[in-house]
């Protein structure tokens, strides 16, 4: 680790919801590259602004609503100055200057300063009483001034108003609201949705008075009324200004950076001085500023990974949503709802159940939605408005939404709101969305983790792990999911898969006890998620050295066969790019009748699985195979399994390349390895894709003028089309980019991680100029790869049934004979 | 009245491992802890039957291989949250030899 001395400097300026969260993403990507300092005008450690409206309505505390702790900033060697405000940047030296005058220097410099609430220019705006609503100060004015008077006016029929507004009514002040407008939050809502909105909440007390133009705030020595310009005067001893934000630019546009609305930024994230970048919603991109946190989020996320020096992710804008968040009122709105003559509409009105739905479509696509009194689908609207999808098939169902297409929820997590509670989410454990959604609020739960320990949904497979997290993010409410924080392997450890794989290479270490020893693990032998993933690592860093340790692997892999729900075993023996001979199927079918094996199942792979087997059966059936030629499958294995093949130009009439002699060849050289998480190839012979290669973790696709080598797919519970990796002219390149491309993801991905979130993290550009681009680079792990092979490709059946190793595993210990 | 049956050798049974006895009445899975020390348990996971002896064993502990309850080697109770419990056998270790403590039918107590 570099000292802090020698670490160049970054100095973020405004310890708010953007800046922060580009800090936690920096510190995930590259922990120690930078020393940083953060300088926060307000008081505190980084909150939950978005949150200060329930706080405000007394349904949670700002105990409730802090993000990072001051402990936080100090574990990760992050200097907090709050209640420190930057007055001057001076790019000339490089410092910025604090309105103490104290100069502190920087190498790269964070702007995140956010946007201040727009006072109006009215006679009276100044006297006390009269706030806007931004931060926990403002909150903490409202709330005294509901103790000891009656009347408040918030000024602004939009979001922040109307959340205003409710949190003063339930302190127990009379709230008028004032609007320009005749229809409230008309940025979000149409007329009908504006006037339903308006009814609900007059019928909980709010009194509106709108169109109104407010003329004057009167009082002395403290607000005490409002006037309106057709001269109407009503009382108010509190006024709330919420009739927008305006960016907080100042800082910048005096250091000479380049300032429209917001602050210019590039796609990276910077300004015009390249040192200095901007986040938030001090920003301007793309002609555009947000005053949302998801926009924001995805901002930071491009920013950390910049700073970090790694990647080339841009930003290219979002589309956002609004919802509510008055307690009992649903409410949702997306994209563009202005009628216009190429757009088309889908409106339902359900006046008793007090429900209102409008889809607008052009171009059979969703381009903007409102929903009123129902808002379970706005997330599923919104996800096809962003994905731009053709929705005509559905169209007459449409506005009935996710529920009523028949679409169980496996598409994905935007459907998850839309589930009744008895639709099974964790589909290994038999895990219903009504029990998650019960343990979450009945027992506090909030990370996956506790979603895991209490209900066992997403503990198996894991592939459901992002429908659980939607639940979690659809009970716990709020528009965003919590950050993600530096996540430890496991209960047992406070480090990381990184930590981890960082340290056994930097400190040469062998063992898993020397590793958790050294890393302090909290646990004398860990449990059942690091001791494998460890056991991965070492296995990983050390080819050849490192002795497996049987004890560390799960069953599958200790015993070599799959467990079934009765104990029993599945064989699946290897079928050479799923080409096999009547010799073969002859063994097979002798094993079967020999063992009295019940089920003889052709699997997804291109091979033949025979299920349920008995354990202390497996050696003898491994050796008939044996003696068949037939070697161990690893379908059981967190490594590679099958290579499926289409017949290509050998038969196919359309084939343009051998795709079974290259699937042969890959498997061939290919067995035996492990990986992070199981790894599927496929080839097909033609783009007619007869192998569907492009839903495997490495798929190649033959043209006539080579081989599209395509990566990062999958096809489980989560559905991905692969990613374009590159295109090559002959067998051999193929071979060794896809094993250079696997080494990558050896010695980069976490424990049970499969390729395609390997991709999605470390990013594929990354991955292609290390395994594409830098041609010594693609050596070096192929050769790398070559050399682990050398190690792991001998029969695991064989060593079982002819050289007896484990026998203690197939065997009882002792027999009684007790009643 | 327990009854105690020699099972076999403490080296039989690999550290954090285990074996299986089998009995009329159902396989019993004997463990071993990083510090020798050895359990018993029935080889049925509280959850749905799972066979305990194929889980991966930590500390006193060992994870079904299932759906990964945890289960406490010495009581045969799951750890919170998950809740259930398999019923446990006495052992002793004595000289390297591991014995099986059983209960006579009559005398098992129905908990
Ligand atoms: C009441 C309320 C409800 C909201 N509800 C939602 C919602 O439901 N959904 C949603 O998506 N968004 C909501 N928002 C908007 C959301 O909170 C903001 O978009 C988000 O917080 C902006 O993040 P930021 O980092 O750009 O700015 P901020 O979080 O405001 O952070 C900027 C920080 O910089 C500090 N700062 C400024 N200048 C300086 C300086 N010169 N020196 C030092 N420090 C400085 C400020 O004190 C502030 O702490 C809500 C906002 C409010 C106020
Ligand atoms: S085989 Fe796969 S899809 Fe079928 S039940 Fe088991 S885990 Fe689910
Ligand atoms: S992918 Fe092309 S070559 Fe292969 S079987 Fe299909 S059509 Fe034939
Ligand atoms: S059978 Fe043991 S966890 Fe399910």
């Amino acid at each position: 680790m570099l000292d802090k001395v020698n670490k160049p400097k970054l100095v973020v300026i405004g310890n708010g919801m953007a800046g922060i969260r580009t800090v936690e993403v920096l510190l995930d990507r590259a922990p120690d590259l930078y020393d940083i300092t953060v300088f926060g005008s307000e008081p505190y450690g980084n909150y939950n602004r978005i949150l200060l409206s329930p706080v405000l309505a007394g349904e949670k505390t700002v105990d409730d609503i802090m993000l990072n702790t001051e402990q936080w900033y100090e574990d990760n060697g992050i200097t907090l100055r709050k209640g420190e405000m930057i007055e001057m940047i001076d790019r000339r030296t490089c410092e910025v200057v604090t309105a103490e005058g104290a100069r502190v220097p920087y190498d790269r410099l964070l702007i995140a300063t956010g946007s201040n609430p727009i006072m109006l220019p009215l006679p009276g705006k100044d006297l006390p009483g009269v706030i806007g609503f931004r931060d926990i100060q403002d909150v903490e004015h409202m709330v005294k001034a509901s103790t000891s008077y009656k009347n408040a006016v918030v000024i602004g029929g939009g979001l922040l108003g109307l959340e205003a507004a409710n949190g003063l009514m339930k302190r127990g002040m009379n709230v008028t609201v004032v609007h320009l407008l005749d229809t409230l939050m008309e940025r979000q809502l149409d007329q009908v949705a504006g006037g339903l909105l308006r009814k609900s909440l007059e019928e909980r007390g709010m009194v509106f008075k709108m169109p109104a133009q407010t003329e004057a705030i009167l009082g002395t020595d403290r607000v005490t009324g409002v006037r309106f310009a057709d001269g109407e005067e009503i009382p108010a001893d509190l006024v709330v200004m919420a009739v927008g934000i305006r960016p907080n630019v100042e800082l910048a546009r005096k250091a000479g950076l380049y300032c429209e609305r917001g602050i210019v930024v590039s796609d990276t994230m910077q300004t015009y001085d390249g040192r200095i970048y901007a986040v938030g919603e001090c920003v301007q991109h793309r002609r555009q500023t947000y005053g949302l946190v998801a926009p924001l989020f995805d901002q930071a996320k491009v920013c950390a990974n910049h700073l970090a020096m790694k990647g080339f992710a841009t930003y290219d804008g979002s589309v956002v949503s609004t919802k509510l968040k008055v307690t009992g009122i649903d409410l949702f709105s997306a994209g563009d709802f202005a009628p216009g003559a190429d757009k088309e509409e889908i409106v339902m009105q359900d006046a008793s159940r007090g429900v209102y739905k409008r889809i607008i479509l052009r171009d059979k696509r969703i381009v903007g939605a409102v929903l009123y009194g129902d808002t379970v689908d706005g997330p599923w609207y919104f996800q096809h408005l962003r994905d731009g999808t053709d929705v005509s098939h559905m169209r007459e169902r449409l506005v009935f939404g996710a529920a009523n297409l028949g679409d169980g929820g496996h598409s994905g997590k935007n459907s998850v709101a839309a589930m009744s509670d008895d639709t099974e989410i964790c589909g290994c454990n038999g895990v219903c969305k009504g029990t998650i959604v019960k343990a979450i609020s009945e027992k506090k739960l909030f990370t996956i983790d506790d979603v895991r320990a209490h209900t066992k949904a997403s503990s198996s497979c894991g592939s459901c792990t992002g429908l659980v997290e939607q639940v979690l993010a659809f009970t716990l409410g709020g528009d965003y999911s919590a950050a993600p924080k530096v996540k430890p392997i496991c209960a047992c450890t406070d480090h990381s898969h990184d930590d981890a794989r960082r340290v056994i290479v930097e400190n040469g270490l062998k063992t898993i006890p020397d590793v958790m020893k050294f890393m302090d693990w909290k646990t004398a032998n860990g449990c059942h998620s690091c001791r494998p993933a460890l056991n991965y690592y070492l296995l990983a860093t050390w080819p050849g050295e490192y002795r497996d340790d049987q004890q560390s692997r799960y069953i599958n892999e200790r015993v070599h066969a799959n467990i079934q729900k009765d104990g029993t075993y599945s064989v699946v023996p290897r079928m050479w790019g799923g080409v096999t001979t009547p010799d073969e199927l002859r063994a097979i079918a002798d094993v079967a009748d020999k063992f009295n094996i019940p089920t003889v199942k052709v699997t997804g792979g291109q091979r033949i699985d025979l299920l349920g087997v008995k354990k202390e059966d497996l050696p003898a059936v491994w050796a008939d195979l044996n003696k068949a030629g037939m070697v161990s499958g690893h379908a059981y294995a967190k490594g590679l399994r099958t290579v499926k093949t289409c017949v290509g130009s050998e038969w196919c009439r359309f084939g343009t390349q051998d795709s079974t002699g290259l699937g042969i060849k890959l498997e061939k050289f290919m067995w035996g390895s492990w990986t992070p998480a199981k790894v599927k190839l496929a080839v097909s012979g033609c783009p007619r894709n007869c192998a569907e290669a492009t839903c495997k973790d490495v798929g190649v696709v033959c043209v006539d003028s080579g081989y599209e080598i395509h990566f990062a797919g999958a096809a489980g519970l989560h559905i991905k089309g692969t990613e374009f990796l590159t295109k090559v002219a002959t067998e051999e390149e193929t071979l060794e980019i896809i094993a250079a491309l696997t080494q990558l993801y050896r010695e980069q991905g976490w424990y049970l991680e499969r390729m395609y979130k390997w991709c999605d993290r470390v990013g594929l550009d990354a991955i292609r100029k290390q395994v594409v681009d830098d041609v010594a680079n693609r050596k070096a792990l192929f050769s790398r790869f070559a050399h682990s092979q050398q190690f792991s490709q001998s029969d695991p059946w064989a060593a079982r049934a002819e050289r007896g190793v484990d026998r203690n595993e197939f065997t009882p210990l002792a027999e009684l004979e007790l009643a | 009245m327990t009854k105690w049956i020699e099972i076999g050798t403490l080296n039989d049974i690999p550290v954090l491992g285990s074996r299986v006895v089998r009995t009329a009445s159902g396989n019993i899975a004997v463990f071993r802890t990083s510090d020798d020390e050895v359990f018993a348990l029935d080889d049925r996971c509280p959850h749905k039957g799972g066979p305990l002896s194929q889980g991966i064993v930590h500390n006193k502990r060992v994870t079904c291989p299932l759906h990964n309850f945890v289960i406490e080697l010495k009581s045969g109770m799951a750890v919170a949250p998950d809740e259930g419990c398999t019923r446990a056998h006495p052992t002793k270790v004595e000289n390297g030899i591991v014995w099986l403590g059983v209960q006579a039918v009559a005398t098992v107590p129905a908990e």
